[in-house]
């Protein structure tokens, strides 16, 4: 690729406006459903803008709501964020500043912020990734307490196929993605891996096992 | 504290620290060269996996359902060059109108 002109936290925020309706329809579900369990109206709120990960808030809180413990809900929000991990990992060397800055800009990552701002080859945009993360970040705050203070505004989101929009996006960011055999093998394997375990394991464990998929890197690394 | 506040504050700063670890640890440096070839295969393996759990799993079971539509709608636009706006907005679409005909 060419050079092309510096990317800006603007182009990040524009890069996921459409899914950050989608990110605030959710957030409107899971501010109703945290508060159908009883979690009253205050902690859906300041859960959606500590944690700002959508599947893991969403199964601590079914888990609470049918009467789990407190050790399965936090088991499961850690295991579904345990990619995290990984893809803390692959933007780490594109977040330059002190580490105060980082820790907070870490805080950014979600799969959709990270996805956008991925530029192929192992490469990361850290003001995509900013700019995108802030606004799916407000979206998702927003959405949760108009879900937690108003009650029935939207109705079933996927009755709009908001949960579509989500595979859409990541299958249009990892064509792009695929361009060498190396690439293509990681890309078959993580989702073959991926719809192997989804019966057999607790939710989110096939996302980070998918994430094995790229030792098939180790050889000629 | 209730159980709702102990949640709420163990999934939190879980989730911080996991999030945290590698742009701490690790940041603003490049990756060792033998992590380099690992890591640039994270994002096809990863989005792919997403694409697969989030078009197919309903909880652990694989469901072919509405969302196969949109999926479909999806590669149609991609292939015919369709901005990801486009993408995103004839998936959903595709899927809401299989969900209110079928």
């Amino acid at each position: 690729m060419q050079d092309p002109p510096p990317r800006t936290y603007r182009d990040g925020a524009r890069a996921v406006a459409a899914l950050a309706v989608a990110v605030g329809g959710f957030g409107i579900s899971f501010g109703l459903l945290a508060r159908s369990a009883g979690m009253g109206w205050l902690a859906p709120i300041v859960m959606s803008a500590t944690t700002f990960a959508g599947s893991a808030q969403f199964a601590a809180v079914s888990i609470l709501g049918t009467g789990g413990t407190m050790v399965a809900a936090v088991t499961a929000a850690v295991l579904l964020n345990a990619r995290y991990g990984p893809i803390g990992v692959s933007v780490a060397p594109w977040l330059k500043g002190p580490a105060w800055s980082r820790f907070l800009r870490a805080q950014l990552v979600v799969d959709e912020s990270w996805a956008v701002s991925a530029e192929g080859e192992g490469r990361f945009d850290a003001r995509i990734l900013v700019g995108a993360g802030l606004t799916l970040y407000t979206a998702w705050v927003a959405g949760t307490a108009a879900g937690s203070l108003g009650g029935e505004i939207l109705g079933d989101p996927n009755a709009f196929g908001l949960d579509a929009a989500f595979p859409a996006l990541f299958l249009a960011l990892v064509l792009p993605q695929i361009r060498s055999r190396r690439a293509l093998v990681a890309a078959v394997v993580g989702g073959a891996i991926a719809l192997a375990l989804t019966p057999l394991t607790p939710a989110g464990v096939p996302i980070i096992a998918a994430s094995a998929a790229c030792l098939v890197g180790v050889r000629r690394s | 504290m209730s159980t709702t506040w102990l949640v709420v504050a163990a999934v939190g700063a879980a989730t911080v620290a996991i999030k945290a670890t590698g742009p701490v640890l690790l940041g603003g440096r490049p990756l060792p060269a033998r992590l380099t070839g690992i890591v640039d295969l994270l994002a096809p393996a990863l989005l792919s996996a997403l694409v697969v759990t989030q078009a197919l799993a309903d909880g652990k079971a694989i469901s072919l359902d509405a969302r196969l539509v949109g999926m479909a709608a999806a590669g149609i636009a991609l292939w015919r060059n369709a901005p990801i706006l486009v993408v995103i907005v004839v998936a959903a679409a595709a899927t809401a109108l299989t969900r209110l005909l079928v």
